[in-house]
């Protein structure tokens, strides 16, 4: 008998302290079988006190018995048990923790009422597990309840979490709760949930007017209810024997394909601009060393480590404000790599202007000290960034087109870093004198320009911002020695395409390589777009060997 | 990575005559030497370092117990780097210079076939201990990691079963052992009446960061009305990325699971486990199974490495138990000689870690139990389901064509490579 058929067979049984499943819910076969089931319990402090012993499959037993016996009030408890919030302590009482105390104890609540139970150390709470059936549970038993909650936000999700699971007692509770509904949103969620429902139905005017219905919705439920509704039985008849109402059904997939395929559209475009932002923010401070100062330097993508390394230097400093922390990472991730790039064009850098090779290969060196340093200070493991709360989940537009907050907050952020560039290289004195120094050295020193400041100060900007674009890259992928490497040759390829020494260049570029690839991705295969990009890229140099916005005039000569 | 590997190679190249001549200097005693043969430095270092560490420890203890025939154990240990060339040349070193009785190395499959011609070449005795696609078996080495049938194929028969999934997505990194599996893998499902239709598969490359139109794609599969699972082959650090955005786009574990061939303990170490919690691993070992055996051997293991934090894992454990097998077929042969070690491991058992006993087969594979775990948010496993009793290792995959009539049998066929149908053994034969 495997585990989870033992999981039934003990569900249906009912009896506590049966459990025999594997792993870390066994134990209690001390206690013999004439403890009373759960199904005859009506206390919910009992029920709750049976939890923290109870297998996996009796807690789903218990937690059904709770909200039968405890209604509404059984809520929060659940919620918790979701969540991972009810622990039992020391005294077996069974508590709600939420949110940090003092040090390292933390405040408790009683899971029933709520009441304040004062506060315990974190050491001495025993948490109380869930798996992903229990969950799966949890989740319907507290939609049910939540049908009923004040929040109208609420009840839509809870009818939405209905819709995925509709059974019999489901769409007794839609029912139910129908005509009591007041917010029009949640009742037309209801209605759907009822269509979907009616579609089973035996009068076909009932079966047409729900097709009718969910004509244009665009939840994955709805569609595949539908093209269940107008399959093949397996005899080559469609299951719908009604005329009407498979004329209907059709035109209502037909349209539902067609909005999907447009907000299909739009996710790739979307998908595309991110990975565009991750690249522009990438090569932007390469497009400031490489382009305008035309240094070549290997150990840009070991600035953008040290600007990941920073961020997670200050989540271990401020554990407890993880998003004040990654905030704050930004400035401090500009001054850590921008003073890592002035030491580096004061120490090796300037001795080396006018001799790219050397550069080129001081700086990887470099670059190899540099994740060498980082693999003794920080260890060769990969470090856990922890993402922000704001920045996990994803905006919901509709059913069929969701964005991740993430990569949102990606593309407005290399926006605002390209805007604050162009502002200091446009509108300040810094960038009048950078600009001046790159396109006439001889010039602008004449004219009292301390062209060694300026070369430093550049430096320092370019390396500045790739350890912003770190502190962005370190809520995508790992942090570890390694990251420079991954994103070194994006950066050039950018660059370049974009014409050396252009910023919108590098904008336009990157942009457009993230759409290419993305564009790509889903008919090539991951790995397939990347080498046709890259094809592109060999032969679209050989047309135009200066990229897409070459430099005209004295500076493309210099 | 090439340049990395070649300054590595030098570095270790003029250091070789150094360490040659500590270890000269060491050979004085009469001892039984064991090569370690695992890289230290390089991209594999993070997993393979704490198996080097483990065989260090089973020969500490063995030491501690008088050592075996009378003879302490000395263990050589090399640094192959992570550069597979280096891999075949210091197998080499161990075998002609040192002449180690027994080596234990290797990780990856490229190693592992960088290091067979020399071993076989030069009769030396190879413990791998490492989960791998199969489709070998060689008289010089001995498997005590998971074959596929010992991991893959379980792993799909509990979600089939016990879960009801009708819809696969196998996605994986794009090199060897993702690929010979999901082969095995989509001809399996396809056995079982799996339509093409149901199965979806990917590959990305190694340390793959932007996975928003893999995941969104998964999404879409899975969002077609039947139960939809995803199998993971995916590899190393791209796992990190990919978790995290299945968070994000919202899918859970309860709705697509994600079961994983290569998340282990070691990996979920210090990594941000939430969007993880859930998701499901398939291995022979977990670290939360709760057996006598268990909790000695990873309290011997902190106290060895002097930190209660370490975890232990599944390589771990088959390099315990390989150890193990090989001390008490040296103990039975009254010799090491690799000839006779060979012939006399086929058949010994020892206990696992998890309670069971494994065996030795014929054809080089151990018997092992199967476990699946789902990952709790300390970075642990809670197993969910096992297999009623240890599955015997199968070197030839049953499921693919060019395999399905081969078999490996060191015992009465004396062949790794025998065709069944055509009476013909190809490759290594005694």
């Amino acid at each position: 008998m495997t585990a989870s058929s033992k999981f039934r067979t003990i569900l249906r049984a009912g009896a506590l302290g049966l459990a025999l499943c594997v792993g870390p819910a066994a134990a209690q076969d001390e206690s013999p079988a004439e403890a009373p089931a759960i199904s005859e319990i009506h206390d919910p402090a009992t029920l709750l006190a049976a939890l923290p012993d109870a297998g996996y499959a009796d807690k789903q037993a218990i937690a059904e018995q709770l909200v039968q016996s405890a209604g509404a009030q059984a809520g929060p408890a659940l919620r918790a048990l979701l969540e991972g919030r009810l622990y039992s302590d020391a005294n077996q009482r069974v508590v709600v923790v939420d949110g940090e105390g003092e040090g390292e104890t933390v405040a408790l609540r009683d899971p029933l009422s709520g009441a304040a139970l004062g506060s315990a150390a974190s050491a001495a709470l025993t948490k109380i597990g869930s798996n992903n059936k229990l969950r799966k549970a949890l989740k319907g038993l507290l939609a049910r309840l939540d049908l009923a909650d004040a929040d109208p936000d609420k009840r839509l999700a809870a009818v939405n979490e209905a819709l995925r699971n509709l059974d019999a007692p489901a769409i007794a509770a839609l029912r139910a709760r129908r005509d009591a509904e007041t917010d029009s949103k949640v009742r037309d969620a209801i209605d759907v949930g009822l269509a979907v429902a009616d579609l089973a139905s035996d009068s076909a005017d009932t079966r047409l007017a729900a097709v009718q219905r969910l004509s244009g919705e665009l939840s994955p439920d709805v569609y595949n209810a539908l093209q269940s509704l107008v399959a093949d039985d397996g005899s080559g008849k469609r299951r719908e024997p009604d005329e009407r109402v498979l004329m209907a059904a059709d035109a209502a997939i037909h349209r539902i394909d067609n909005q999907r395929a447009l907000y299909g559209g739009v996710e790739t475009l979307f998908f595309g601009l991110s990975l565009g932002s991750v690249l522009v923010l990438s090569a932007i401070g390469l497009a400031i060393t490489f382009g305008v100062m035309g240094v070549i330097n290997m150990a840009h993508g070991e600035l953008m480590m040290l600007g990941a390394y920073t961020a997670y230097v200050m989540q271990q400093l401020m554990p407890q404000h993880i998003t004040a922390a990654t905030l704050l990472a930004i400035p401090m991730a500009f001054i850590v790599a921008g003073a890592a790039g002035i030491a580096i064009e004061r120490g090796i850098v300037r001795f080396l202007y006018g001799r790219p090779l050397e550069t080129l290969l001081a700086t990887f060196g470099l670059s190899l000290v540099l994740q060498q340093l980082v693999r003794s200070v920080f260890s060769p493991l990969n470090r856990s960034v922890s993402t922000p709360e704001f920045m996990s989940g994803s905006l919901v537009i509709n059913d069929a087109l969701s964005l991740t907050w993430n990569r949102l907050y990606i593309v407005f952020f290399m926006l605002l870093v390209f805007l604050a560039l162009q502002l200091v290289l446009k509108r300040t004195s810094l960038g009048l004198k950078v600009r001046a120094v790159s396109q006439n050295r001889a010039m602008a020193r004449a004219m009292g320009v301390r062209s060694e400041w300026i070369d430093a100060a550049t430096f320092g900007l370019g390396s500045g911002v790739a350890g912003v674009a770190g502190v962005a890259l370190s809520q995508l992928t790992n942090v570890g020695p390694n990251l420079g490497q991954s994103y070194i040759i994006d950066s050039f390829m950018v660059v370049v395409f974009g014409g050396v020494g252009s910023l919108w260049g590098t904008l336009i570029s990157g942009m457009s390589l993230g759409v290419v690839s993305k564009l790509l991705e889903p008919h090539t295969g991951a790995v397939m777009a990347k080498i046709l990009v890259l094809v592109f890229l060999i032969l679209f140099i050989q047309r135009r060997p200066r990229g897409l916005f070459p430099q005209k005039g004295r500076a493309a000569e210099g | 990575m090439e340049r990395r590997n070649f300054i590595r190679s030098a570095i270790t190249m003029a250091a070789a005559p150094l360490l040659l001549g500590l270890s000269l200097s060491a050979q004085a005693a009469d001892t039984i030497k064991v090569g370690v043969l695992h890289s230290l430095s390089g991209t594999m270092a993070i997993s393979e370092t704490t198996l080097k560490d483990t065989v260090l420890m089973m020969i500490d203890e063995q030491n501690k117990k008088g050592g075996i025939l009378g003879k302490k154990l000395e263990p050589v240990v090399v640094d192959p780097a992570s550069n597979w060339p280096l891999f075949a040349e210091k197998a080499r070193e161990l075998l002609a210079k040192d002449h180690v009785d027994v080596i234990f190395g290797c990780w990856t499959s490229v190693s592992r076939k960088s290091v067979l011609p020399v071993v076989e070449e030069l009769n030396g005795l190879l413990f791998y201990p490492v989960q791998y696609e199969g489709e070998e078996s060689s008289r010089n080495v001995f498997y005590t990691g998971a074959a596929p049938n010992q991991q893959a194929i379980p792993a799909v028969d509990y979600l089939m079963k016990d879960v009801g999934v009708k819809r696969w997505v196998l996605e994986g990194t794009d090199y060897v052992y993702p690929r010979t599996t999901n082969k095995i893998l989509e001809a399996y499902l396809k056995a079982k009446g799996v339509a093409a239709s149901d199965i979806m598969i990917n590959y990305t490359p190694f340390g793959f960061s932007d996975w928003q139109s893999e995941v969104s794609k998964i999404k879409t599969f899975g969002s077609a009305g039947k139960k939809t699972a995803v199998v993971s082959t995916i590899n190393g650090d791209a796992n990190v990325p990919f978790y995290k955005e299945l968070g994000n786009q919202k899918i859970s574990a309860e709705d697509i699971p994600v079961v994983a061939f290569s998340v282990g303990e070691e990996e979920l170490a210090g990594l941000d486990t939430k969007p993880l919690v859930g998701h499901l691993a398939a291995w022979n070992y977990f670290e939360s199974i709760d057996t006598p055996a268990n909790k000695a051997a990873i309290a011997q293991w902190h106290k060895f490495i002097k930190n209660d934090k370490r975890t232990f894992n599944d390589p771990m454990e088959a390099t315990v138990i390989g150890f193990k097998l090989w001390v008490k077929a040296v103990e039975k042969a009254g010799t090491t000689d690799t000839t006779k070690v060979i012939d006399t491991l086929p058949g010994l058992e020892t206990p696992n870690l998890t309670g069971g006993v494994a065996k030795v087969l014929p054809n080089h594979h151990i018997t092992k139990p199967v476990y699946i775990g789902e990952v709790r948010d300390d970075g642990q496993f809670d197993v969910v389901w096992k297999t009623k009793s240890e599955v015997p290792g199968d070197a030839w995959s049953d499921f693919l064509p060019g395999s399905k009539d081969i078999e490996a049998d060191w015992v009465t066929l004396k062949c790794g490579n025998y065709n069944k149908t055509t009476k013909k053994c190809s490759g290594q034969n005694f």
